[in-house]
This record gives structure tokens, sequence and C-alpha cells, in this order.
């Protein structure tokens, strides 16, 4: 379980994470929603250890993450942040490969490599693993990074969108993929998500954030309610039941 | 691995020109016909050698050094020379040589190294606050950088009188290296080796700060591990031989395009092209005015700045 104790961050006087405790229940998707600027993804970075807090604890499995080592937690939890620009020339596979880093130290094992293999396989890069970074489009390049994560074969995996820059048939195979991680293989998914309509399709528990606090939270289905999203996005929200998964329509 | 076989074959007939090249008649044939003692033995043994290994030494661990700065930087076109690391080395030796005239070479490496250090240092702390980070902009501020210290340097050599011995290590030559004088630069193997063992800890500091603590390395120890090569490579040549320009810079350049940037690959490329590249630098200065010298600082500069160009023009945009 991933649980923060009154997290807060600001920059200046700008508070942008409040006070935030929260309990992110393991083994399962969650995907945390929440209009443009409510601190989702600075929450995400200080869960994962890539920010530090300005206030507060987070625990991972009873691991502070500001003092177990860091190798420790690698093995453990896994991040991917949105926006990720590299400028090296490396090759998919090799990319993907760093994601046994934190297991092998850079000396592949006979199970790297296969964890490697099925790593690209899951996300459909086989016939680009000896191209370079440089040499992809944008949704192929967030898929090899995606690779990398499942890769490292973390039991809790942390995604900051996802699904930025993929097309309708790879997001939705992205999202399969966490659905069936989560499932099969019993990891916690932690999911950054704008698309509502995916986090309501996709997770068991979804929370809410807006202007730095947890709006509101709970298992998908009590979330994805007019009221609720209405007064999270502040804005008319139809939610209509289809093929008994509920569907939100904000258009128009 | 058969193409780094081939490619070292050919660095070995490359040190085999430059063992042969010269004023004095150094043939294998007068080898031969000569005893140890005479002359041709000991110009090969004194000179030519020595020469040589420092070339090969020299150019190969000034590359692996541009790599690791670029890594580092995150930028293709920062190497030492365009990031103040060179300017602060020489500031370094002008100041010990002005409060301790006639210290040895390796006080002298050492004061290049801490300066050279600090110097690095300091045009890191600068990107980190540059808030666009443009791929043009980070050589630029860095070559500013270097104009600054090097304006420095030269009113304290100015003042002290010696403008003249700073031109020797600001300018690259290899005609003064004789045995007794190059040992040094081995020194810089072992921190090519060093950069080698350590070559995935640079590649995934090369991916970002996020990717890096992602998969639990000390960004900052690695970053420090890195700056530190990079400074005592730069320190230990510049003390040797003097500096040489764009070195470091278009040998991974031009790795990268073929091989691409993962180290543990790269390196052994751009170990072998960059002492074939000084090598053959230095073979065509000594033939070109023959029996005179061109300072492969000199050579360097005319085509390593055009090299440079090349890079900077066919830059692909950002994100391809």
């Amino acid at each position: 379980m991933i649980r923060t104790q009154s997290v807060s961050r600001s920059y200046g006087d700008n508070l942008v994470v409040d006070n935030v405790t929260l309990d992110i229940p393991a083994r399962g998707v969650t995907s945390i929603i929440g209009p443009n600027g409510a601190g989702k993804s600075t929450l995400l970075s200080m869960v994962s250890r890539l920010l530090d807090m300005s206030a507060g604890t987070v625990t991972v499995d009873g691991m502070d993450v500001t003092r177990t080592p860091s190798d420790v937690l690698a093995r453990r939890l896994s991040i991917l942040r949105q926006d990720n620009h590299i400028s090296a020339r490396i090759t998919v596979r090799d990319l993907v490969g760093f994601g046994r880093y934190p297991h092998s130290k850079g000396r592949l094992t006979v199970e790297d490599r296969a964890m490697i293999e099925k790593a690209i396989a899951y996300l459909d890069l086989d016939a680009l693993s000896d191209r370079f970074l440089d040499e992809l489009s944008g949704g192929q390049r967030q898929r090899t990074f995606v690779a990398m994560v499942l890769a490292q074969d973390t039991d809790y995996v942390l995604l900051d969108e996802p699904l930025n820059n993929l097309d309708m048939k790879h997001a939705m195979g992205m999202m399969k993929l966490m659905r069936q991680a989560a499932s099969d293989l019993g990891k916690t998914v932690v999911l950054v998500l704008h698309d509502i309509n995916f986090a309501s399709w996709y997770s068991d528990y979804i929370v809410a954030m807006k202007a730095g606090r947890v709006a509101a939270q709970g298992p998908a289905g009590d979330m994805i309610r007019p009221e609720v999203l209405s007064d999270i996005y502040e804005m008319d929200i139809k939610v209509h039941e289809i093929g008994g998964q509920r569907i939100s329509v904000y258009y128009g | 691995m058969p193409k780094l076989i081939f490619g070292a074959l050919a660095i070995l007939v490359l040190a085999l020109i430059s063992l042969f090249i010269g004023v004095s008649d150094v043939t294998p044939m007068s080898l031969f016909s000569s005893s140890p003692d005479d002359r041709p033995m000991q110009v090969l043994l004194i000179s030519r050698v020595p020469r040589t290994l420092a070339l090969i030494l020299s150019g190969s661990a000034l590359a692996v050094a541009g790599l690791l700065m670029q890594m580092l930087a995150r930028n293709r076109f920062v190497e030492p020379g365009t990031a103040g690391t060179v300017e602060s080395a020489v500031f370094g030796i002008l100041v010990i040589t002005i409060v301790w005239p006639g210290s040895p070479l390796i006080a002298k490496m050492l004061a290049a190294t801490v300066a050279a250090l600090m110097g690095t240092a300091l045009f890191m702390q600068i990107l980190r606050r540059i808030p666009l980070r443009s791929t043009l902009m980070v050589p630029l501020v860095g070559i500013m950088l270097g104009g600054v210290i090097s304006s420095i340097t030269a009113f304290f050599a100015y003042r002290y009188d010696l403008l003249q011995t700073l031109g020797t290590w600001t300018l690259g030559d290899f005609s003064g290296v004789l045995r007794g004088r190059y040992e040094l630069l081995w020194l810089s193997a072992g921190l090519v080796g060093l950069a080698w063992l350590a070559a995935d800890r640079f590649t995934v500091a090369g991916l970002g700060q996020d990717f890096t603590t992602n998969l639990g390395l000390n960004y900052r120890r690695v970053l420090t591990l890195g700056l530190t090569i990079v400074a005592m490579v730069t320190a230990v040549v510049v003390v040797s031989v003097g500096s040489i320009p764009f070195l470091g810079l278009i040998v991974p350049n031009l790795v990268s395009m073929a091989v691409g940037d993962n180290a543990r690959r790269a390196i052994p490329w751009i170990v072998l092209m960059g002492a074939g590249f000084v090598l053959v630098c230095d073979i065509i200065g000594r033939v070109i005015r023959f029996p005179y010298e061109i300072p492969i600082g000199t050579m360097f500069g005319v085509i390593g700045s055009v090299l440079f160009l090349y890079l900077l023009l066919r830059r692909r945009p950002a994100n391809g």
C-alpha cells in the first residue's frame, strides 16, 4: 500500500500540493484525475522520490521513500513521468534493457533478457527494437518508455499520463496491459489520467484532486457520477451507462 | 567485434607510420643495420615512441571525456573545450606556476584538475539556471564562460610575463614530447578504463535525472564521478601536450551516428577513433611542410571547426 501523510509541496508562496493524506490500495489500478494544476503530477513525483516534499511522509509497503536506499526502492517501485526528452541515441532494446538495471546492475542474465523481450512484445515494439529513439514517433517513444518500466518488474508502477501521444488502438492496448498487470500479476498500478472514460473503464479506484487537495476518492463506480465529476471539473458532465460501463459525456 | 579488431589494426598501422616520420632518418632498415646504441634506435625510443603513445593516449582520452560531458550535460555540442573546462585547467596551471615556480608536473596536473573541476561545476550550475535550455545556447554559454576565464588567465600571464608559456598549454603540440615528459598521460588510460567500467551509469545519467533516480542510481554521484574523470583527463592532457580543440566534440558525434550513444558500446569506438583522428592530424601536420611542423592544435582548429559546422547544420530537429 502507498500511504501519504500530510504531504505538502510549495514553490515559494504557491502551495501546489496541500496536506494530502491518502491511502492507495495495493493490487489494482488506481487513477488520479483532476483539472490542470490540481497537483496530480507533483504528488506522483513525491511518492516516487523524484521530488522532495515540503512537509509530510510517504511510505510504500511501510518503507519511507525518502529514507529507503534508492536502489532498494527501484526494485519495488517504478515511475514514468510525462514529457521525457531524451537526446541520447539509444536503441529501443537497450533502453528497455536499462529497466533491468536495478536487478542486474548492467550484467544482464538470461532471465533479464527474457524479461526485456517480453516487455518489448507486450508493447508491440518487436519491429522497432533495433531502432534508435530519435527515429521513432512520439507514440512509439512513449511505448518504449513504458516497456522499460514494465521490464523493471516492480510491485508498484506509477505512470504520469501514459496515454500521451498514443493513438486510440495503443491507448486501449496500454490500459488493457495495466489492467492485466494488476489482475494477473498482482501489481499496483497508479496512473495520472486526463481521459475520465479511460479511468472509468479500467480503474478499480479513483482519486480526484483539485487545487492541491484530494477532492474525492472511492471505487470507480462511486466516482463516475455527474454530481461528483461536475464539481471537480466545474463543468456540466453527464454520465450514461453503456454496456454496463459508465461513460461520461461532456461535449457541447 | 570483428569491426573493432579491424579498427584497432588501422590504428596500429597509423602508429607505425607515425613512428617513421621525422627529420631524423629512422626506417626499419636503418634500425636493423645499426646497433641499439646508435642514433636511429635512440631517436625511436626517446622521441618517436613517446610521441606516438602520447598521441594515442591523449586522443582517445579527450574523445571519451567529450562523450561523458555530452552525456552529463545532455547536450550534443559540449566538450571540455566548450564548457570552460580547458580554460579552467590552464588557469589552474598558471596559478601554480606563479605561486610555485618550478613545481613538478604532477603538482601542475593536480592544480589543473582542481581548477577544471571547479570551472566545469560552475558551467553545470549555470546550465541549471538557464530557463531556456536550447541546444545551441548550452555550448555558447560554455564558450563564453571559457572566454571569461581565458581573459583572466591572460591578464595574470601578462602581468607575470608568462604569455609565451601560456601558449604551450592552450595550443596542443606533440613536437616536444620526449621520454620522461609524457608518462603522466598513462593516467588518462586508467581514467578511460574507469569510464568504461561505469559506462552504464553514464548512459543512464544521459537519460536524465528522473530516469536515473527511477533506476535506483544517485544522480549527483554519477555526475560527480563523470565530471571528475573529465576534469582529470583534461588536466593531464593540457599539462602534457596542450589542448586539442573540437576533438571531444567531433569523435563522439561521429560515433553516435554509427553505433549510437550507449556508452558501453560507444566507448571502444570512441577510443579508437579519437586515437586515429589525432594520429592522422599529427601525421599531416608533420609532412605538409616538411621538415617543419604545424602544431596539432592548429591542424585540429581548422579541420575541427569545419566538421563542427557540418554537425551543427545537419542536426535533426529536437524531436525528429
